[in-house]
């Protein structure tokens, strides 16, 4: 069996929320306040939508959608800011500049400016994270999986989203060392493109289980 | 004394070995907790559970009060209602001696520490006479976003001197001169009121309050205000009632308030010419016979029009009960839309919920299943605890 060096060791994560002195209470407003807010805020209400939003997968995959969609009721605007996947982009500005360009593209196409009636305004918000280290490490495949089974699902989410979108380890935690330290390319690769959005950290944990449970049962005996 | 590994089987996989690790990077390090009182709110009753567990970690935790003459209390409470937005009267005078009271209680208590959390308004102003050492962070428990203009002119200079502060919502914030956190409150799943009881002692504690269980009970717990809305509630009922034959039960406190005590004699003359109306007012320690009701209702309500973030709808969700609320305070946060209850603006939207909810049994159940799951991930102390870690961790890197 390969034996890895150095061992993988799982972080948790913990999630510090700010609130920001930006609000909107309609949609002109959402994308004045969306140019001039913290990177660190877009990263909050898209990628950060999945850590908060573990035990049930609601329907919009970012807090800009999902607030259009149940606080405002535009439904076109809401389909449109859902379907923008944050994980194609390359950098938390033109993950930005998309969002923004829809809203502007949207808003020019009407007359009027939708607006909150009853519903809540949008709070804008951003988070620190705080790391947690869930060790002892996994050195052998199976080590990985059986920590992957236990570990909470902020280790899901750190290894797989924030270290990928925030940390600028493009290829996720899993995927980088199960190629450099396994040395199994092809696992790694099945792991990277694991769709991440729209999903719920337990379906992450579950898919990374089925194609490391593969792997442990071609592997020669 | 409940221990921090009793935790491990309610709170969800994995959570108790965060708060062992974190805990690893914070022991021995002081957590001091000031608030006005030991009793009676709902700061007092998470941190008589959050402290220990805190201390059995390794933290060096405490939790120490401010005590004053009665004029000091009145004033506190007095500037804690116009903080929340009421209209009253605060002298010059009164609010001297509210800060010279202060003055003292500082030089009674043991102020050194890494972290110091302040609670709500009485003990706010003791930050004037912080130690060199130590951050501080003002933690507000009510909506703040609507002061009485006065009052905030009065507190804000004492905000303004915390290193941070921390709201159960971004909402109930207002502008202020450093950052704001946000940590949803929480309730205990091993305490009084949220424990597992048996069939016997629901049944016991739902005899010893005359109420019959024949019938699917629409259960509403909170104080006679008008902020929770009682008579709405048996408007609800009303609508609900010639469709369906269920029994509403409102039960809480009326503090002695005049607006309350009008509030339940009215509800008493209606629940007169109504034998499916119970009425009941509580002991202000009434844990277990609110554990009982919410375990024995098909439907709990919580149809308050104005509301901080008090924890009802979580409990119940904790006892696997939908639960309709009102669209207000800290509710929307707790009630997962059309998974695991609903959020209502009127009597006409509580009724048609109550109606639909009945008229699907199946739905009863599933929704009540997702509601625990809910609190489970994310109403529970365990997660506060963690904030509450974190944030130690944060201010004081």
């Amino acid at each position: 069996m390969s034996q890895a060096l150095p061992p993988f060791v799982f972080t948790g994560c913990v999630e510090l929320r700010q609130t920001l002195d930006h609000r909107a209470t309609d949609e002109r407003e959402l994308l004045e306040r969306l140019e001039e807010v913290p990177s660190g805020s877009v990263f909050y209400h898209t990628h950060g939508y999945f850590l908060r939003h573990r035990p049930i997968t609601t329907a919009y995959g970012n807090d800009f959608a999902s607030w259009v969609a149940t606080q405002v009721r535009d439904q076109v605007l809401a389909e449109r800011l859902a379907v923008v996947n944050p994980f194609e982009f390359a950098s938390l500005e033109q993950l930005r500049e998309e969002l923004a360009s829809i809203i502007h593209d949207h808003l020019l196409r009407l007359s009027a400016v939708p607006r909150l009636e009853f519903g809540e305004p949008f709070y804008f918000q951003q988070s620190h994270i705080v790391e947690v280290s869930l060790g002892p490490g996994a050195s052998t495949l199976a080590e990985f999986r059986a920590g992957l089974v236990a570990v909470d699902a902020s280790a899901i989410y750190f290894h797989m989203v924030e270290a990928r979108a925030r940390l600028g380890r493009r290829a996720g935690d899993f995927a980088e060392w199960i190629r450099t330290s396994l040395e199994m390319p092809e696992l790694a690769d099945r792991i990277e493109r694991i769709d991440t959005y729209m999903t719920s950290l337990e379906r992450v944990r579950a898919r990374v289980l089925t194609l490391v449970d593969a792997a442990l049962e071609a592997r020669p005996r | 004394m409940i221990r921090l590994e009793d935790y491990r089987r309610v709170a969800p996989p994995g959570v108790v070995d965060i708060v062992l690790k974190l805990a690893d990077r914070i022991r021995g390090r002081r957590f001091l907790h000031l608030s006005g009182g030991r009793f009676g709110s709902g700061p007092a009753e998470i941190l008589q559970t959050l402290v220990p567990m805190m201390s059995d970690l390794g933290i060096d935790a405490a939790w120490e009060i401010t005590g004053g003459d009665p004029g000091f209390y009145a004033t506190a409470a007095t500037l804690q209602a116009a903080l929340r937005g009421s209209e009253r009267v605060l002298t010059d005078e009164a609010l001297g001696h509210f800060v010279e009271m202060n003055r003292v209680n500082a030089k009674k208590l043991a102020l050194d520490a890494d972290l110091v959390c302040v609670h709500d308004v009485q003990p706010a102003t003791l930050i004037a006479h912080r130690p060199e050492r130590g951050r501080w962070v003002w933690n507000c428990h009510f909506d703040a976003s609507r002061p009485q203009r006065r009052a905030w002119t009065f507190f804000r200079p004492f905000v303004n001197q915390y290193d941070a502060a921390l709201f159960a919502l971004p909402s109930f914030s207002r502008r202020i001169g450093v950052p704001k956190y946000v940590i949803h409150p929480s309730i205990d799943p091993l305490s009084e009121k949220n424990r597992e009881l048996a069939p016997r002692e629901v049944s016991s504690v739902l005899r010893a309050l005359a109420i019959p269980t024949d019938k699917a009970l629409l259960v509403q717990i909170g104080a006679f205000t008008p902020a929770e809305d009682p008579l709405g509630v048996v408007n609800a009922y009303r609508m609900v009632k010639k469709h369906h034959d269920v029994r509403l039960v409102l039960a809480g406190s009326s503090a002695g308030e005049p607006d309350s005590l009008e509030i339940l004699s009215e509800l008493r003359e209606t629940a007169h010419d109504d034998p499916d109306i119970l009425v009941r007012e509580l002991p202000p320690d009434a844990s277990l016979q609110i554990n009982a009701l919410q375990r024995a209702a098909t439907i709990v309500l919580q149809k308050s029009v104005r509301e901080s973030f008090g924890l009802g709808a979580a409990e119940a969700m904790w006892k696997g009960k939908p639960v309709i609320g009102g669209f207000v305070g800290g509710l929307p946060q707790q009630i997962v839309y059309d998974v695991t209850g609903y959020v209502v603006s009127s009597v006409e939207g509580a009724a048609f919920r109550l109606r639909h909810l009945l008229n699907a049994p199946e739905l009863i159940a599933r929704m009540g299943a997702a509601g625990r799951e809910h609190v489970r991930r994310s109403f529970l102390i365990t997660r506060q605890l963690v904030d509450y870690m974190a944030l130690l961790i944060h201010l004081t890197q």
